[in-house]
C-alpha cells in the first residue's frame, strides 16, 4: 500500500468505526467487535507506514486546497508517526478495557460512547499526519468537539459542569489565542507548512517572537500549561476509559505534540535558542511542574490526583521544548511515549479499582492491594515509570531532559526535575504502600470484593509490561527520532 | 434555417437574463392570485424561484472572472434609460438570495400549512414571490431610484409576511407594525438622500452619479445625501443602534419567513450599502470624510459584543438567533471598515456564509416549532434524542456560527482576522476572536438543552417531516461544503472586492 492511501486509510478506519457504532447500536457484540477490528486494522496500517518510510519525512500530499497556499494536507515525519503508532496501539488496549469497564459498570449509551471514542481517534490520526498548522488546527478542534460528549457522558449535573469547563477552556484558548497565532504566522511567513528549521526565522524579530510563542503556548490549551489547566481535572468526571486514553494519551498528547510541532517546525529550535524567546516559557513550565505536583499531594480522589500529575508531566515536555536544545526536544518527545504508557496504566488501574469496589478516594483503598494484587502491581510499575526509576521506560526521558537542561546551562531546571521526581514518589507511592501493607477498614462489610473482571485487569497489566519493555527499546525510539533535531 | 432561428432566440434569451431574473417572480406573483387555487400556489412559486436560481447561476458563471453584464431596459441607453448591471458582487448576492428562496419554499410548505390558516396561504406565496422580486430588483439594478422602488416592493411585502405570524402569536402584529414604521423611516431617509444627490448631479444612474459626484465631495448637499443614504440603509441593514425592529420581527414572523429574511433581506441591504459607498461614492471619499472610522468601527464592535451578550441571555431560540444576526452584521461592517481587499472579501464572504448558516439554524427552529409547539428553550429540552436529524443539522449550523474550522463560518472569520492583522490592528483581531467566543456560549447553551436535559412535557415528539429535513440538511451540508470548497465563494468575493475597491472605474467596465 502506498503511503498516502495508508494515511487516508488510518483516518477512514476510525471514521468507519463511528458509523458502524451508530448503525449497530443495538447489537453490542457485533458493534464492539467491529470497532476492535477497526482498531487493530488502524494499528496495522500505521505500522505499514512505518515499514514504508522509516524515519524519513515524506512529500506533502494535499487533499483539498482551501485558500491559496492553505490546504488540508498530510505527510509523514518521525514525530507524527511515533504519535500515530502510540495512539492507534493504545486504542486497541483501551477499547478492550472500555468494553469491560462499560459493561462491568452498567453505564448507558454504549453506542454513542464508542462512536465518539472512534471519532476522537480519527481526529488524532489527522493531527499526527498533518502537514501544516492549518490542517492540524482543523483536527485539533474536531478532537475537542468529539470528546465533549464523552466528558458529559453521564449527563449528571457534575458531568455537564465539568464538560462545560472542558469545552470552555479548550475552545476558548484555541479560538481566542491559537487561531490568532496561526493567522499571525501566516501573515508574516506566508506559509503554515511544517518545515525543518522553522518558517519564522528572519520574518519576525524582537519581543514579537516571545508574544507569538505565548499565543501558541497558551492557545494550545490541551498541553494544560498553567493557568489553563483547569479543564483537565474537570474532565475527570468522564468514565475511566476516556480518562485513560484521551486524557493520558490522545487529548493531552495532542496538545504537547502540537507544541513540539510548533517548536520544531514553525519556530525552529535554533531560532528559539538564538532569540531566547522561550526563556519565560521554561520558567512557567517549571512552575507548572512543581505547583501541580504539590496540588496532586492534596487530592484524595485518585483520578483527580492523577489529573494533576498529568498536568505536571505535560509541563516536562513543554520544558523540553522551551530549553531549545536537541536533547531537550528529544527528551520531551520521548516523554510523550513514556508518560503515555505509564499514565494509561495508572488510569486503567484506577478504573479497575472502581469497577471492583466503587471506591474513588485513596483513603478508602487501604488493604485493597492484597485483594487485587494484579491491579496494584500494575499500578506500582506505572508509578515507578512516571517517577523515572530504572528499569522502566520513564527513566530515559527524564534522563534526556536533565541532559538537555544541562546543555542549556540551566542548572536550576535540573534541580526542578529532581525535586519533581521526589514529589512524584510522595503522591504516587502511598497508595501502593497502603494497599499492600495496611489492613482495610471495611473488608468485613464487603466480603465479596475480588479482583476486577479479566477485560479490566488485563489491559493495565499489559501496559505495565510495556513500561518495562520500553526501558530496553528507548534507544531505538531515540534513534528513530534523531532526524527531527538533525540540522536541516 | 430553423436551427439558426433557434440559435438566435437562445442568444436573445441569454441577453435578457438580468431582467428575466426579476420579471419571472414578478409576473408569477399576480398569476398565483389570479389562479387562486391553493394547491397550485406552491408549485408556481417554486418554479418561479427555481428558474430565478438557474438564471442567477448562469449570471454568476459569466461574471465570476471579473466581467460585467449591462442590460438596457427597453433599449434606452443609460443615463436616460434604466440600466441593469450584473457583476461579481451582485451576481453572488443573487445566487445567495435565489438559492435560499428555492430551498425555503419546499421547507415552507409544511411549516406554512401548520402556522397559518388555509385561506391566507395562496396569498402568502404571492407575497413571498413579491418580496423575492424586490430583493432581486434591488440587487440587479444600476439605477439609484430603481433601488428605492424595489426596496419598497420587498419591504411592503415583508411587513405583511411578518404579520402572518399573528396566527401563532398576536405579537407578530406589533412586530410588523414596528418594522413598518422603522422601515418606512429608513426608506424615506434613503429617498431624501437620493433627492440630494439628484439635486447636485441631475442624474440617477449609478455610474453617471459616480462620475458627476467625483468633483463635488466638498459640497454640503452631497455630504448630506451620503448621510441620509447611510442612515436609511443602516436601518434596513440593522446596524447596531438601528436594529430595534429586527429581534421582534424575526421572533414572531412565521418560521419560513424568518428563515428567508434572515438569510437574504439584511444581506441585500448590506450589498446596497456597499454599492453606494464604494461605487456611487468612492473609496477616496470614505477616507477623506473618515466616515468609516467614526461610524463603522464603534458601531460594528458594539454590535459584536452587545448583541452577542444579549443573545446569551435569551430564552427563545428564535430571539437568540436574531440577536446573533445583529452581532454578525457587525463582522460584515468591520470588514467593510477595514477598507482593504481582504477586509471587503471577508465582508462579502461572510454575507454569504452567514446567510447559509442562519438559514440552516432558522430551518431547525421551524422544525422544532412544528413538532414541539414553540421555540422557547423549555420546549427544546431533550429534543436531541427525539428529533436526532433536525438537532444534528442545527448543531452543524451552530458550529458554523461559532466559526469552528471545517465550516463556512471559519473561513470568513479567518479572512476577517487576517484583514485586521494586515493593517496591523492587533486589538481588533483579538476583539474579533473574543466575540466569537461569546458565540460559543450561546450556541453551547442550545446544545446542552437539546442533548443534556430531560424533556419537561410528557408529549412524545416526532422527527420533522422529510420535506423540512431535506432543505435543512442541504443547508447544513452547504455550511460544511463551503468550508472546504472555496472556488465559488472566494472567487466571487475576490472579484467583487476588487470591483468595489476600484470605485466607479469598476462600474465603467
Amino acid at each position: 500500500m502506498d503511503t498516502f492511501s495508508a494515511i487516508l486509510l488510518s483516518m477512514l478506519l476510525p471514521a468507519a468505526a463511528v458509523i458502524s457504532n451508530l448503525i449497530f447500536r443495538n447489537n453490542p457484540n457485533l458493534r464492539d467487535g467491529l470497532t476492535l477490528g477497526a482498531a487493530v486494522a488502524t494499528f496495522l496500517v500505521v505500522l505499514n507506514i512505518l515499514n514504508n518510510v522509516g524515519n524519513t519525512t515524506t512529500d506533502t500530499f494535499t487533499l483539498i486546497e482551501v485558500m491559496p497556499g492553505l490546504g488540508i494536507a498530510f505527510h509523514v515525519e518521525p514525530l507524527g508517526l511515533m504519535f500515530a503508532i502510540l495512539a492507534s496501539g493504545l486504542w486497541i488496549v483501551t477499547h478492550i478495557y472500555g468494553i469491560g469497564y462499560m459493561r462491568g459498570n452498567n453505564e448507558e449509551n454504549h453506542a454513542r460512547f464508542f462512536a465518539c471514542f472512534s471519532f476522537a481517534i480519527f481526529a488524532v490520526m489527522g493531527i499526527a499526519f498533518a502537514a501544516n498548522m492549518f490542517t492540524l488546527f482543523l483536527f485539533y478542534e474536531v478532537l475537542t468537539l468529539s470528546t465533549y460528549p464523552l466528558v458529559a457522558h453521564k449527563g449528571t449535573l457534575a458531568a455537564v459542569k465539568g464538560a462545560r469547563t472542558y469545552l470552555g477552556i479548550l475552545i476558548g484558548t484555541s479560538i481566542g489565542l491559537q487561531l490568532v497565532a496561526i493567522i499571525w504566522t501566516y501573515a508574516v511567513a506566508g506559509t503554515l507548512d511544517f518545515t525543518k528549521g522553522g518558517v519564522l526565522e528572519g520574518m519576525i524579530a524582537g519581543p514579537a517572537v516571545a508574544i507569538l510563542l505565548a499565543l501558541y503556548a497558551f492557545g494550545i490549551g490541551k498541553a494544560a500549561l498553567m493557568p489553563f489547566h483547569r479543564w483537565l481535572p474537570a474532565a475527570m468526571v468522564a468514565p475511566t476509559p476516556v480518562s485513560a486514553l484521551l486524557h493520558a494519551v490522545a487529548v493531552v498528547k495532542a496538545g504537547v505534540f502540537t507544541m513540539l510541532k510548533v517548536g520544531i517546525y514553525i519556530f525552529g529550535i535554533d531560532f528559539l535558542a538564538t532569540t531566547g524567546a522561550s526563556i519565560w516559557l521554561m520558567w512557567l513550565a517549571a512552575f507548572s511542574i512543581i505547583a501541580s505536583s504539590v496540588i496532586a499531594l492534596t487530592k484524595d480522589n485518585l483520578k483527580a490526583r492523577l489529573a494533576y500529575s498529568t498536568i505536571s508531566q505535560l509541563s516536562y515536555i513543554t520544558l523540553g521544548i522551551a530549553l531549545a536544545t536537541s536533547m531537550g526536544i528529544l527528551g520531551g518527545s520521548l516523554h510523550v511515549v513514556m508518560h503515555a504508557m505509564g499514565k494509561i496504566t495508572l488510569f486503567m488501574c484506577a478504573g479497575s479499582i472502581y469497577v471492583a469496589t466503587h471506591k474513588t478516594d485513596i483513603s478508602q483503598m487501604t488493604g485493597l492491594g492484597r485483594i487485587m494484587p494484579i491491579t496494584f502491581g500494575a499500578f506500582l510499575i506505572g508509578a515507578l515509570s512516571i517517577i523515572g526509576l530504572p528499569p522502566l521506560g520513564g527513566s530515559w526521558s527524564k534522563w534526556l531532559l536533565i541532559i538537555g537542561a544541562a546543555d542549556a546551562s540551566q542548572l536550576v531546571m535540573v534541580g526542578i526535575l529532581l525535586i519533581s521526581s521526589l514529589l512524584n514518589v510522595a503522591y504516587l507511592l502511598p497508595l501502593v504502600g497502603k494497599g499492600f501493607f495496611l489492613k482495610g477498614h471495611d473488608q468485613t462489610e464487603q466480603p465479596n470484593v475480588a479482583e476486577s473482571p479479566l477485560l479490566v485487569w488485563a489491559p493495565p497489566a499489559f501496559t505495565a509490561l510495556g513500561c518495562i519493555v520500553l526501558f530496553f527499546y528507548a534507544g531505538h525510539i531515540q534513534a528513530f527520532l534523531m532526524p527531527i533535531v538533525a540540522a536541516p | 434555417m430553423a436551427t439558426q432561428t433557434v440559435h438566435h432566440a437562445a442568444m436573445t434569451l441569454t441577453e435578457h437574463l438580468p431582467i428575466l431574473q426579476v420579471l419571472i417572480p414578478f409576473i408569477t406573483a399576480p398569476l398565483i392570485v389570479f389562479v387562486g387555487r391553493r394547491e397550485l400556489a406552491w408549485p408556481l412559486a417554486f418554479i418561479a424561484s427555481f428558474t430565478s436560481f438557474v438564471i442567477a447561476c448562469l449570471l454568476l458563471s459569466k461574471v465570476i472572472g471579473g466581467g460585467v453584464i449591462s442590460y438596457k431596459i427597453g433599449g434606452w441607453a443609460p443615463p436616460l434609460g434604466i440600466e441593469y448591471r450584473v457583476d461579481a458582487a451582485n451576481a453572488f448576492v443573487l445566487f445567495l438570495v435565489t438559492g435560499i428562496s428555492t430551498l425555503v419554499l419546499p421547507y415552507a410548505r409544511e411549516s406554512v400549512s401548520s402556522e397559518m390558516p388555509e385561506r391566507t396561504q395562496t396569498l402568502f406565496y404571492a407575497l413571498f414571490l413579491l418580496c423575492l422580486t424586490g430583493l432581486l430588483g434591488v440587487t440587479t439594478t444600476a439605477d439609484a431610484f430603481n433601488v428605492f422602488v424595489f426596496l419598497e416592493i420587498s419591504s411592503l411585502s415583508t411587513y405583511v409576511l411578518i404579520a402572518q405570524g399573528s396566527y401563532r402569536d398576536k405579537r407578530a402584529l406589533t412586530a410588523a407594525f414596528n418594522y413598518l414604521i422603522m422601515g418606512t423611516i429608513g426608506a424615506t431617509f434613503f429617498v431624501i438622500g437620493l433627492g440630494f444627490l439628484y439635486m447636485a448631479t441631475g442624474t440617477l444612474n449609478m455610474a453617471d452619479l459616480a462620475d458627476r459626484l467625483s468633483g463635488q465631495y466638498d459640497s454640503r448637499t452631497v455630504r448630506a445625501g451620503f448621510a441620509f443614504i447611510l442612515v436609511g440603509m443602516g436601518l434596513k441593514v440593522a446596524i447596531f443602534p438601528l436594529h430595534l425592529w429586527l429581534p421582534n420581527a424575526y421572533t414572531y414572523a412565521p418560521s419560513a419567513v424568518t428563515t428567508f429574511l434572515a438569510a437574504t433581506a439584511t444581506k441585500v441591504a448590506i450589498y446596497v450599502l456597499l454599492r453606494f459607498i464604494f461605487s456611487v461614492f468612492q473609496p477616496e471619499f470614505l477616507l477623506e470624510t473618515s466616515a468609516l472610522e467614526i461610524i463603522f468601527y464603534p458601531f460594528a464592535l458594539l454590535a459584536m459584543f452587545a448583541a452577542s451578550f444579549t443573545a446569551i441571555f435569551q430564552r427563545d431560540l428564535k430571539r437568540m438567533l436574531a440577536y446573533s444576526s445583529i452581532a454578525q452584521i457587525g463582522y460584515m461592517l468591520l470588514g467593510v471598515a477595514l477598507l482593504s481587499e481582504t477586509g471587503l472579501m471577508a465582508a462579502i464572504i461572510h454575507l454569504f456564509n452567514h446567510g447559509i448558516t442562519k438559514a440552516a439554524l432558522f430551518m431547525g427552529v421551524g422544525a422544532y416549532v412544528l413538532r414541539s409547539g414553540g421555540s422557547f428553550y423549555i420546549h427544546l429540552q431533550g429534543l436531541g434524542k427525539t428529533m436526532p436529524w433536525t438537532s444534528a443539522a442545527t448543531v452543524i449550523g451552530g458550529i458554523s456560527l461559532i466559526g469552528v474550522p471545517g465550516t463556512a463560518g471559519f473561513l470568513s472569520k479567518w479572512l476577517l482576522v487576517q484583514a485586521a492583522l494586515e493593517q496591523g490592528y492587533w486589538p481588533l483581531a483579538i476583539l474579533i476572536v473574543a466575540s466569537s467566543l461569546l458565540a460559543v456560549i450561546y450556541v453551547w447553551r442550545l446544545i446542552e438543552i437539546l442533548y443534556l436535559s430531560t424533556p419537561t412535557s410528557e408529549k412524545v415528539v416526532q422527527e420533522a417531516p422529510l420535506s423540512m429535513l431535506l432543505p435543512l440538511w442541504l443547508m447544513a451540508i452547504a455550511c460544511i461544503y463551503f468550508g472546504f470548497e472555496t472556488d465559488i465563494t472566494m472567487g466571487a468575493a475576490k472579484a467583487a472586492a476588487q470591483a468595489l475597491l476600484s470605485g466607479s472605474s469598476g462600474m465603467m467596465n
